[in-house]
């Protein structure tokens, strides 16, 4: 397949007269990290088998602002808020699905305080819906049986008590399902929350993305499942530093499902 | 000669409470020193999180051995109150176990108090063995060197004497009860109430009634001086949690973890400069007297009062910092440290008004003379310390204020992430791309 993919934006819903069933917030790492972009394909991939009615804000879109709120500028963060909250009430926007749980913890919790309310879904949720709702099917194909571990983003799990949809969602793939001795509450961070990821860490004797790689090898999976663009960018790197890339491969769980139907 | 016993134990009541009511209204006053915060909503959840988190303990058998022991000292505590009930009654008015009355009933409560007693020996005891002979993490980090370590030790000492001494006064008064001593001879047999100092009765063979009061008093006395001591030495210590955690709890935020608040006088700011009607040059109105607000925190005074009352709620158990992925991998940052620090500086500033009448600046702060940059720096926001923290503190709120102050008061942001931030402000994105390139993505191939 080497065709462009489809992507409609909101501009040209808004010219046509339309409103989508969602919109489909794609996130900065979504939009420029390269790892990142094949998730968010991945994801629009689902969203197309599935005949999901959504757009894009393209160009329209900016960041969140969750680092910068995180890094304690909270000028910036209501600065970026504003503007973005003006785009999306401008669209009408009712329904916002997003594959960064940073992304979908600021616009679900943040933004409702500044004037921007909506029903925001993190894209494992969505998928989960799409499948309860016999719009999308998932079966094992290639993952069937694999040892597969999941890593539990902070900003989904911790701060918005979702434990469950990603794992639901390997379980549909029917893989072994192997968790890791600090998981779900317990689960430690990849290490990039809080703007981490823009910054070199403090001195300490070890960077914290090694030690969750250690804590995932330790159950001998193939692969580690991510959540987040994030946490899959410090995942990789963990297992490179370990040496093991030819061994186990860290994929987000779109991109998992997208695997196994071959789309 | 009862009488001067009486008058002796009204006053050293009087002035055990007295003195611990002293303190608390400078507990209180030192908390009312942070900021306002209204946490007054939704009180049905917050009753029924206080019913869980602090009365349940719900937070505390996460930790299977440390949470069994910790609810065994916890019931003895609460129940054995009923005792020290009837020990202020007797002390007051003359009497020898003025429940007694109730029989055959007042003989198992004394039973149960007795096993309970036994058991928070042990409990305590094996809580000291952890403590001082077991490598465990979350008690060996700096920050518990001296008196943190002391604190907790001399907790445990004084538990362990308080519980010997009531058995103690059990068995010698079970002796006296036997001989039938006048005033401790009872209208029933009390056999049944005394399980577990009925093996201390052999000590006591041979001793006259006299010296068997003698003991019995001694042992009395000091109990329920140990009590009044006890009850005053929770101010000073980490202990303060057995009263703080019900209201610290029932304060705490209700919000979902990931969800910082948007501070206020933002706001107003942002709203200002996103009005294209405003007039950048205009001056502060006449009757503009409040001061310009100072945003995030510096010291004590910039945090809220939930905040305040978090540090002087923290146990210093340590199972925030244990589970911080900063701490875990070596970094300076320990969320403990973060509440122990905030609660010396508040202790500090208190310690200068009790002095002086009123603050005055004494040329330190929280920023810096206790918590450096390089701690709140290391934090991930992951809120695994929120989690773990079984009394509902949120270290991570400092940090975040604390943050705040360096970013939007002093520009003092590392170098980094000052570029991500500009690059957010001028690209809508933390890194250097154009916004007009966003949604390239969807053009190239597979």
């Amino acid at each position: 397949m080497a065709e462009a993919l489809k992507v409609p934006t909101m501009a040209e819903y808004m010219a046509a007269g339309k409103q989508p069933e969602v919109l489909f917030w794609v996130g900065c790492a979504g939009s420029f990290d390269d790892r990142a972009k094949k998730i968010t394909k991945a994801f629009v991939k689902l969203l197309q088998k599935a005949d999901v009615d959504f757009a894009v804000l393209g160009t329209e879109e900016s960041c969140t602002g969750d680092p910068a709120k995180r890094a304690g500028n909270e000028f910036l963060f209501q600065m970026q808020a504003a503007t973005n909250i003006e785009v999306l009430n401008g669209y009408e926007i009712k329904k916002i699905v997003t594959a960064c749980p940073h992304c979908f913890n600021t616009i679900k919790n943040e933004y409702p305080g500044l004037g921007g309310s909506y029903e925001v879904m993190h894209h494992t949720q969505f998928l989960k819906s799409l499948l309860n709702e016999g719009r999308l099917k998932v079966e094992g194909g290639k993952f069937k049986g694999k040892k597969i571990t999941f890593h539990d983003p902070c900003y989904l799990g911790r701060a918005n008590n979702e434990y469950e949809a990603p794992r639901d969602l390997l379980r549909k793939l029917e893989v072994e399902l192997v968790e890791m001795k600090k998981c779900k509450r317990n689960g430690l961070c990849c290490g990039a929350g809080g703007a981490q990821m823009f910054k070199e860490p403090e001195p300490g004797n070890k960077d914290v993305n090694i030690k969750r790689t250690e804590q995932a090898l330790e159950v001998n999976p193939e692969i580690i499942a991510a959540g987040c663009p994030f946490c899959n960018t410090m995942m990789t790197d963990g297992v490179k530093n370990k040496e093991k890339e030819g061994d186990i491969a860290v994929m987000d769980v779109a991109e998992m499902i997208a695997n196994a139907e071959e789309l | 000669m009862h009488i001067i016993a009486q008058i002796l134990f009204v006053i050293a009541l009087l002035a055990g409470v007295g003195f611990f009511a002293r303190n608390i209204k400078r507990l209180i006053r030192n908390i009312k020193l942070g900021r306002e915060i209204d946490r007054n909503d939704r009180a049905g959840e917050r009753f029924a999180k206080m019913a869980r988190i602090a009365f349940g303990q719900s937070k505390m058998v996460r930790k299977p051995v440390a949470g069994f022991l910790h609810v065994v000292v916890y019931l003895g505590f609460i129940i054995i109150n009923i005792e020290v009930l009837e020990i202020v009654i007797d002390g007051v008015f003359g009497t020898h176990r003025i429940f007694s009355f109730m029989g055959g009933f007042y003989n198992v409560l004394i039973a149960a108090f007795e096993i309970l007693a036994f058991l928070v020996l042990v409990g305590v005891i094996i809580f000291w063995i952890r403590r001082n002979l077991m490598n465990i993490y979350r008690f060996l980090s700096r920050e518990l060197k001296g008196w943190p370590k002391n604190d907790a030790n001399y907790i445990l000492y004084f538990e362990m004497v308080l519980m010997l001494l009531f058995l103690t006064m059990n068995a010698a008064d079970h002796q006296l009860q036997l001989n039938g001593a006048e005033h401790y001879a009872l209208g029933h047999s009390m056999q049944a109430a005394f399980p577990i100092s009925n093996f201390i009765l052999p000590i006591f063979d041979g001793m006259t009634n006299a010296s068997l009061v003698i003991v019995e008093r001694t042992a009395w006395w000091l109990h329920i001086l140990g009590i009044l001591f006890f009850l005053n030495y929770l101010y000073y210590s980490k202990h303060l949690h057995i009263l703080l955690a019900f209201p610290n709890v029932y304060y705490s935020k209700l919000q979902p973890k990931g969800e910082f608040d948007n501070l206020e006088a933002v706001k107003k700011e942002v709203a200002l400069m996103m009005d294209p009607d405003a007039d950048p040059f205009a001056a502060p109105a006449e009757d503009a007297e409040e001061e310009p607000e100072k945003f995030g925190a510096s010291d004590i005074f910039d945090l809220n009062q939930v905040q305040l009352l978090n540090s002087y709620t923290c146990t210093e158990c340590g199972r925030c910092t244990a589970e911080c992925p900063a701490n875990q991998t070596g970094k300076k940052l320990s969320p403990r440290k973060i509440m122990m620090d905030t609660r010396d500086r508040v202790e500090e500033v208190g310690a200068i008004i009790n002095q002086k009448g009123k603050f005055e600046d004494d040329g330190k702060q929280l920023l810096d003379d206790y918590i450096l940059r390089e701690e709140l720096w290391a934090c991930t926001t992951c809120n695994a310390c929120v989690e773990a923290c079984p009394v509902g503190i949120d270290p991570l709120s400092i940090i975040l204020d604390m943050r705040r102050y360096l970013v939007m008061e002093q520009s003092a942001a590392p170098q980094e992430l000052a570029i991500a931030m500009t690059n957010i402000e001028n690209n809508g994105a933390p890194w250097p791309y154009n916004q007009m390139d966003r949604l390239n993505w969807a053009e190239e191939n597979k």
